[in-house]
């Protein structure tokens, strides 16, 4: 059954494939590269939807996970091209696809070890435990010479993923392209499965899971680590698609972005983070060019999503979410 | 004389100077519904809590099959068995009613660590659900968000969550408040014929229910049992009529 939400996420995957194709073709290499932030910050959105929209944790340290993806892509890359070996005597790569893997599991284990004790409190604690955490990550980047510290860490040459030629915009698009459409398969998956059920019930009301016999919190925190590490790996998108990782990548801000996309778009919806990304990268880049104060747009936009469109963009195209 | 299946002994809780729970000791037997009455506040639903895993006592034993439950959470005592309602019935809103029981039957089967197969098109979970929603009169609704249903109703969901969980005792904490006359009889009709499948804790302020359904009475005032025994005994205990039931009995 095709209803409306299926119909205008399908509209909107499809102008976010076909724009950046056409404008590649008509010569103007800049909107790939716009279409490709707004990809790759859909993706680490998508993450985060995860554990706010489906499991009502709003974490405000998702900049950590994002970060840490970034950094695992610099920090392999660099290896790779100065030949010093990692740990273990382990080289570095310039293969995106062992990079994200790396990124993946740096990033669980860090969502496990936060989730382990952040998910013990809930409300603003929680908020406030995973800004703290990211936070004392984003000092450590900082005050860590061997990376770049404050300067951040260049890498040099794009990574490489085999028979495509990633420094091109349009085949790294691609890239981004299809990993978010598969974090989006992953999402929807995982939102219409048992582990879903759980999830979604735990933020309606975590004394029935309980008394049905699910814990909730392994629930909460296998969400947490699926979460982080969907995120991580659209950080190692970014940091190649900027070739330069830096702290900026972990701080306060961007972890408020994220969750400032979710909102827009919709929470919990599936493509609530690609309309919001689409929304905040779109904005940035019109109202930039016109005033430093596009946020305060933005601020305005967010204002009256919050206040009339509780469902977000999505909802109000495509009418409140429906669980069978 | 049958082992109990639920054993409480000498269970004590306080909330700051109040005494909810006093020194408390009493069994629910194979077969048996063994009711629960006393006056508002006389800390009924503050026993229900402590045995289910949502308060913790201060001191005292609860057993359940033998095993003592004290240290396990609300989770693994709903895993060995324990199914209950509550006073103020607590779903999942925006899920339907069928996904609420489909929720039990999920943990029933084992684990919720599945991720990729629909629930909605998983019969092994929609049909024991179903089931367990037709037994309490609740089929045709099963579609509607909890949230639309109405108090009554949302009662018996929880009743049908504790069926679908195989449940080896029940503790019902009023099930039939806010039900008419009519939802009152037929859920006296059909506790009557649950008790050969489990055992029923059954809280309850309907003494009409009460007295037709119960094996045993004990009565609970300012958190102590001052009685317990059958309908009988219950009805002719001058301390009992004194406390809580008044001359009308
Ligand atoms: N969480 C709590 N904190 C403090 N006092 C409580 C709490 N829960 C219940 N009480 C008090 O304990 C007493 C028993 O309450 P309750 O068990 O709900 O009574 P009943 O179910 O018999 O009407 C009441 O005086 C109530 O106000
Ligand atoms: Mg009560």
């Amino acid at each position: 059954m095709a209803n409306r939400e299926t119909i205008f996420n399908l509209a909107v995957a499809l102008l976010l494939l076909a724009l950046p194709i056409a404008a590649n073709y008509a010569g103007e290499p800049f909107y790939v590269t716009l279409a490709t932030r707004i990809a790759i910050l859909s993706l680490a959105a998508v993450g985060l939807n995860l554990a706010l929209g489906l499991g009502g944790l709003v974490s405000f340290g998702h900049a950590a996970f994002f970060g840490i993806g970034g950094y695992t892509a610099g920090i392999l890359a660099s290896h790779a091209f100065s030949g010093d070996p990692l740990i273990f005597g382990l080289p570095g790569t310039k293969q995106m696809i062992v990079i994200w893997l790396v990124a993946m599991i740096a990033g669980g284990i860090v969502a496990f070890l936060i989730g382990l004790i952040s998910l013990r409190t809930a409300g603003v604690y929680f908020i406030m435990i995973t800004l703290a955490f990211a936070q004392m990550i984003f000092y450590f980047a900082i005050s860590w010479p061997a990376y770049g510290g404050e300067d951040g860490l260049p890498i040099f040459v794009r990574n490489q993923f085999p028979g495509v030629n990633t420094l091109r915009p349009l085949p790294y698009f691609l890239i981004c392209y299809a990993l978010l459409a598969i974090g989006l398969i992953l999402f929807k998956l995982i939102a219409d499965s048992r582990f879903g059920a759980a999830l979604q019930a735990t933020r309606q009301n975590e004394v029935r899971v309980a008394s049905v016999g699910i814990p909730p919190y392994r629930i909460r925190l296998a969400a947490f680590v699926i979460s982080g590490m969907f995120t991580a790996i659209a950080g190692a998108l970014f940091a190649d698609l900027n070739r330069f990782v830096s702290p900026s990548m972990l701080s306060w801000h961007l972890s408020g972005e994220l969750i400032v996309l979710i909102i827009l778009g919709g929470v919990g919806r599936l493509f609530g983070p690609v309309v919001g990304a689409a929304i905040y990268v779109l904005l940035e880049f019109w109202l930039g060019g016109i005033t430093e104060r596009w946020q305060f747009f933005l601020g305005l936009i967010l204002l009256g999503v919050v206040l009339f469109a509780r469902g977000g963009v999505v909802g109000l195209i495509a009418g409140r979410a429906r669980h069978g | 004389m049958a082992d109990p299946v639920l054993a409480i002994s000498e269970l004590s809780k306080t909330f700051g100077a109040l005494k909810a729970t006093d020194d408390v000791s009493l069994d629910l037997k194979p077969g048996e519904i063994h009711a629960l009455i006393g006056p508002n506040g006389a800390g009924k639903s503050t026993l229900i809590n402590q045995v289910a895993g949502t308060l913790k006592p201060d001191t005292g034993s609860i057993r359940f099959d033998g095993q003592e439950l004290t240290g396990l959470t609300v989770a693994e005592r709903a895993r060995r068995g324990l199914g209950r309602t509550f006073q103020v019935s607590s779903l999942a809103p925006e899920f339907s009613a069928l996904r609420n029981v489909m929720l039990a039957v999920q943990s029933v089967q084992g684990s919720s660590f599945r991720f990729f197969r629909p629930v909605m098109r998983d019969t092994s979970l929609i049909e024991p659900a179903m089931a367990a929603l037709e037994r309490v009169g609740l089929a045709d609704r099963a579609h509607l968000p909890t949230s639309e249903l109405s108090h009554g109703e949302r009662r018996q969901i929880e009743i049908a969550i504790a069926l679908a969980l195989g449940s080896r005792a029940f503790l019902l904490d009023e099930p039939m408040a806010g039900m008419g006359p009519e939802g009152s009889k037929k859920l006296t009709d059909f506790l009557d014929g649950l008790r050969a499948e489990a055992p029923i804790l059954l809280v309850e302020h309907d003494m009409n229910a009460v007295f037709a359904l119960a094996d045993r009475i004990s009565v609970l005032v300012y958190g102590r049992v001052i009685a317990t025994g059958t309908v009988d005994e219950i009805r002719a205990d001058p301390e009992v009529r004194r406390a809580y039931l008044g001359d009308e009995a």
